[in-house]
Order: structure tokens, then C-alpha cells, then sequence
């Protein structure tokens, strides 16, 4: 009877255990790049002089910003310059901040080599800087926490490997890469919820995030056919497509807005 | 035997004290406030400094010492009810929490280190009602009441068992409220709190327009409510009409008419408030104490069903190193 019953709750341990391996992301990504869709092919891949400009304007009323109560960490409260929502970096002329755009298309369907330079992301007064930028499949993002203050990095990817390690004391860094194309990953912070970030993953070094005047520039383009997406993290995306010419540039211009 | 009675008394005040702050770290996402299991930032458990419980790792290594506390309090009661308990059966139930409460430390920690995946969470969630039922039940066990019959004769004709209709309700009414809250557990673990965003109407009818995995979660819970009220007032009329002379009986029904009225008001003020960390706590917690006073009122119902089956003298043995004593000579 005895030897029943303990076998029992072993069997019980090792089916929890088991459901356990399992692992899942709790924060979608906005979008995922099919597999070939900008990485897949083999050879190098092309660039040359064409150049995609433009700008992502708001439209419409901005929702206002809302201020964020950090005082469940005293040190956050101390070291903040900024306490607002980030959602919508709306400049004076009505340029949209913050969106990651990118292109795909078959002239850029070849092997880039990887940057050598890391891209920081820095935790400091308990945000994260920058908020939305993009690195190349491999890259290395350096994670480093400027705050005397603990944070935890949590990122939630669906496609790549999700991670979540804490750094407890100012001044530590750390580096990750991500192994496969995806647009966006979720950054956060599970000590301080209102922190969060996006990475985006490409194949290539063809793409840009807009500053607070909405405007944003990708050069060094082989001439062809492309789609442009803008990927904005409560807006959506949106997708335009082209065709560039060699040395040329093209200009676009996106508009959201909130409705 | 009194002081064990309190001792086990102050075990399930200290279980719903973890339950409720777990509910605390799911209600503010703070589940992997703390990213490391069993250390936190690299510190033992006990050693990580007081100027760290910021943010959510105030809620999340607030819940990981609690439950190391209540850890520590269920190894005393096995050791205890091992040491003076003379019923056999009772001192096995001391054992089996100490087993429960160890499964839901590993359980925990497999969450937090594989990003809390639902079923875990889930798991960890229903464990810990498990375990606070049996804590209340050891304390039922342990008091005098119990061990006195409740001044009623354990043969009666009038024993509330007997009662065949009072019997079943009693049986049932704790596994449908165990099941409601495990949809709840479901829903809160799957993102479903909000999937149905109107209270009392779900989506301005009484159907759902259309059907994703989270709206079936979060509707089955609602339908759950619906039952578990009906259920629960079917069974309280029962007692307080049959046997509105049996205190023992009737306390438990009125409280638990009263939890479940406040239980389905915390529900719909969690879906008008937007899961406001507060009322979605308390809602977590008051689903425990209806479970647990749905399990007193069906121990208390079964009482004679102990003394014929539980308590004869085949299931009665001294515990190691002890005299032999009948559970009606305990002091209790």
C-alpha cells in the first residue's frame, strides 16, 4: 500500500515536470517575416546606392500620456527624469517616434555579414534606452543596467529563445543575440511593469526607427522591388510597396493615427 | 491536543495569507519579478536585503518567504500529529500536506524558471487550494467539536448524513466550486480575465457573438458562477430547513451564502475594474475560503460517516513511542 502511494506521487512529480519543458511567450510579436523572406538565400547579399526616406506622420488627436506612478521603487522615484508613457513620441510637426521600419524584397536576399559593434540597451532612471530599434540576426545586444536599483530583463520572444536574468547591481551588463528573423521582440521588466522595450531581428542592415520628427532614412539599397513595413507598438503596421532604381531614392510617408 | 487544533488553526490562516499573495504576484504580473529559483538575484532566500523588495519582487519574494513559512509550519504539524496523533488516517493526512506543500515549492520554482507556462501555473494554482483544504481539514480533525460529535450521538437517526439529499449536496458542492476556481485559475493564466469585457451581460447579450479558446474560458467561469450560487443556495436552504438546530451546521451555510454573494460581486467589479490588483486579489481569496467552507460544511455533514468508516478501532493505532488513545478521551 505504502510502496503504492509513493509511487504514485512520483508518477505525479514526473508528469508535472514533464508539462513543465514546456515553454511559451506571453507577448506576440506584431509581425514574423516568413523564412526566406529577406534571410533565406544563400550568397552574399547585394547593397548599392539607392536610399528609402521618409516620414511617419500622426494624425488625428494624440492620446495624451499618462504618468507613470514608480514609487512602488523608491530608487526609480530618485532616479527618474521621465515619467511619462511612451507610447506615442508625437514631435511638434506631428512626426511619429518609435517606429521600426523595414524592408524586404528578393534584391536583398542574401547573406549579410553580421556587425561586429554591439547595440546597447540600457536600463537607466528605470526605462529602458532606446525604447524600439532593430539589430541583424546575430548581432549582439549588450543589456546594461545604469539604475542602483534591481530590474530584471525579461525578453518574450515567439520565435527566438525567451530569457529573463536579473541584474542586481548598477553597472552590470550582459550580452545576448538573437538567432532568427523576427519583428518585434518584447522587452519588459518584471519589477517595474511600465518598462518595456522592442528589438527588431533582420537579415540585413536595411532598416531605421524613427526620431521624434517622424522621419527616417535606409540607404546603401541594391535597386529592386521592395515592401516597406512600419511597425509601431500600439498602431500597428502598415506596408507600402516599391520599386527603386539604381542610385535613386525614393521617398515615402506613412500616417496613423489612434482612430 | 487543543494547542495542536491552534497550531493547525494558525497553519491555514497562514495558508490563505500564501494564497492571497499569490494572488498578489498573478494580479500585478510579478511572476518573474524575481528571475532565479530556488536563490533570488543570487542570494539565499533568507539573505537577500530588505532595500531589494521593490517593485514586483516585493510580491514575488513576499510570496516565496511566506511559503517558505508555511513550509517549515507543515513539517511541525507532520512531526506533531506523527508524534501524539492516535488516528492513523489523520496522522497520514499530516504527511500527505508535508508532500503537497513540497510539490508546490517545485512547482512554483519550475514556473518561474520555464516563464511560467500555463499548465504549471495552472498545476501551482490548484495544488494550493488542495493543500489549504487539507489544512482546514486537519483542523476540523483536531478540534473538539469533531471530537465530541458536535454534542450530537454519532448513531443518530437525525445525523445530517443521513440525510441523503443534504449528503450529496455536501459532496458536490465543494468539487464544483474546486472546479470553478480552477477555470479562474485557467482564465487568470491564459490571459482571459478581460476576454469578456461587459459585466453582468457578455457582450451586451447572454452568448458570446463569437468563440476564441480565452472567451470559452472566461464564459465557462461566468456559467460556473451561475451553478456554483445555484448549488450553494440550494444547499444552505437544505440545512438551514432540515437542521436549522445544528450550529455546526448553519454557521458554515450562512458564511457560505455570504461568500459566494461577495465572491460573484469581486468577480464582476475584477472584469468593470480592469483587473484592479486589489479586487482581483480579493477575488482569488474569497474563492478559497468558499472552497474551504463548502469542505467544513461536508465534513461536518459526513461527521458520522467518519465515526463508522474513519474511526473504528481497525483505523485507530498509537502513534510510534505512544500510549494507545481513542479520539473521544482526547482533551481536545
Amino acid at each position: 500500500m505504502r510502496q503504492r502511494t509513493l509511487w504514485t506521487l512520483v508518477s505525479l512529480v514526473a508528469i508535472v515536470l514533464a508539462v513543465g519543458c514546456s515553454r511559451r511567450s506571453d507577448v506576440p510579436p506584431v509581425s514574423i517575416i516568413p523564412e526566406g523572406g529577406g534571410g533565406g538565400a544563400t550568397g552574399a547579399g547585394a547593397t548599392g546606392t539607392s536610399r528609402i526616406t521618409g516620414t511617419v506622420m500622426f494624425e488625428g488627436d494624440v492620446p495624451p500620456a499618462e504618468t507613470i506612478r514608480m514609487n512602488s521603487d523608491p530608487v526609480c522615484v530618485m532616479e527618474a527624469t521621465d515619467t511619462e508613457t511612451e507610447y506615442y513620441a508625437v514631435g511638434d510637426g506631428g512626426g511619429l517616434g518609435n517606429v521600426f521600419v523595414h524592408v524586404t524584397g528578393d534584391a536583398i536576399a542574401g547573406t549579410y555579414p553580421t556587425p561586429s559593434e554591439p547595440r546597447l540597451l540600457d536600463q537607466q532612471g528605470c526605462r529602458y534606452t532606446p525604447h524600439v530599434f532593430g539589430v541583424q540576426v546575430g548581432q549582439t545586444v549588450t543589456i546594461r543596467n545604469s539604475d542602483p536599483t534591481l530590474h530584471n530583463i525579461h525578453a518574450t520572444p515567439a520565435v527566438n529563445a525567451e530569457f529573463n536574468t536579473g541584474q542586481p547591481i548598477q553597472g552590470m551588463t550582459m550580452d545576448r543575440t538573437f538567432d532568427e528573423v523576427e519583428v518585434m521582440v518584447p522587452f519588459k521588466c518584471d519589477v517595474h511593469g511600465w518598462m518595456n522595450a522592442y528589438v527588431g531581428v533582420l537579415p540585413h542592415p536595411y532598416f531605421a526607427t524613427t526620431g521624434s520628427d517622424g522621419s527616417f532614412d535606409i540607404s546603401n539599397l541594391p535597386p529592386g522591388d521592395y515592401v516597406v513595413e512600419a511597425w509601431h507598438e500600439m498602431l500597428g503596421t502598415q506596408t507600402q510597396s516599391i520599386t527603386i532604381g539604381d542610385g535613386a531614392t525614393a521617398e515615402l510617408s506613412f500616417s496613423f493615427s489612434a482612430g | 491536543m487543543r494547542w495542536l487544533h491552534r497550531y493547525t488553526r494558525l497553519l491555514a490562516a497562514a495558508s490563505l495569507l500564501l494564497i492571497t499573495a499569490g494572488g498578489l504576484v498573478t494580479s500585478t504580473g510579478s511572476g518573474l519579478a524575481v528571475p532565479d529559483w530556488p536563490n533570488t538575484y543570487g542570494y539565499f532566500m533568507f539573505a537577500f536585503p530588505l532595500s531589494g523588495m521593490v517593485g514586483g519582487i516585493l510580491y514575488e519574494h513576499g510570496h516565496r518567504l511566506i511559503a517558505s513559512v508555511v513550509g517549515l509550519l507543515t513539517i511541525g504539524l507532520a512531526v506533531w500529529l506523527s508524534w501524539i496523533e492516535p488516528r492513523r488516517w489523520v496522522r497520514r493526512l499530516g504527511w500527505i500536506a508535508l508532500v503537497a506543500v513540497i510539490v508546490q515549492g517545485l512547482l512554483g520554482g519550475i514556473t518561474v524558471l520555464y516563464f511560467l507556462p500555463a499548465p504549471i501555473s495552472i498545476s501551482h494554482a490548484g495544488l494550493a487550494q488542495l493543500f489549504f483544504v487539507l489544512i482546514v481539514s486537519l483542523a476540523i480533525f483536531t478540534s473538539a467539536g469533531w471530537s465530541d460529535h458536535y454534542d450530537h450521538p454519532a448513531a443518530s437517526a437525525m445525523a445530517p448524513h443521513a440525510d441523503l439529499r443534504l449528503a450529496r449536496l455536501a459532496v458536490i458542492l465543494p468539487a464544483v466550486i474546486y472546479l470553478q476556481i480552477l477555470a479562474g485559475a485557467t482564465m487568470r493564466h491564459t490571459g482571459g480575465g478581460l476576454a469578456i469585457p461587459d459585466f453582468p451581460l457578455v457582450f451586451g447579450g447572454i452568448v458570446p457573438p463569437e468563440w476564441t479558446g480565452a472567451i470559452a474560458i472566461h464564459y465557462a467561469h461566468r456559467v460556473g458562477a451561475v451553478l456554483t450560487t445555484v448549488l450553494v443556495f440550494v444547499t444552505v436552504a437544505r440545512v438551514l430547513r432540515r437542521h436549522g438546530a445544528r450550529g455546526e451546521l448553519t454557521r458554515p451555510s450562512r458564511l457560505l451564502g455570504a461568500l459566494v454573494l461577495i465572491q460573484v460581486g469581486l468577480g464582476g467589479w475584477t472584469v468593470l475594474s480592469e483587473r484592479q490588483v486589489a479586487i482581483n486579489t480579493a477575488h482569488v481569496a474569497v474563492g478559497a475560503l468558499l472552497l474551504v467552507t463548502a469542505v467544513v460544511l461536508a465534513l461536518r455533514v459526513h461527521r458520522g460517516w467518519f465515526a463508522e468508516v474513519m474511526e473504528d478501532r481497525h483505523s485507530v493505532s498509537p502513534a510510534p513511542g505512544r500510549e494507545m488513545r481513542t479520539t473521544s478521551e482526547s482533551p481536545a
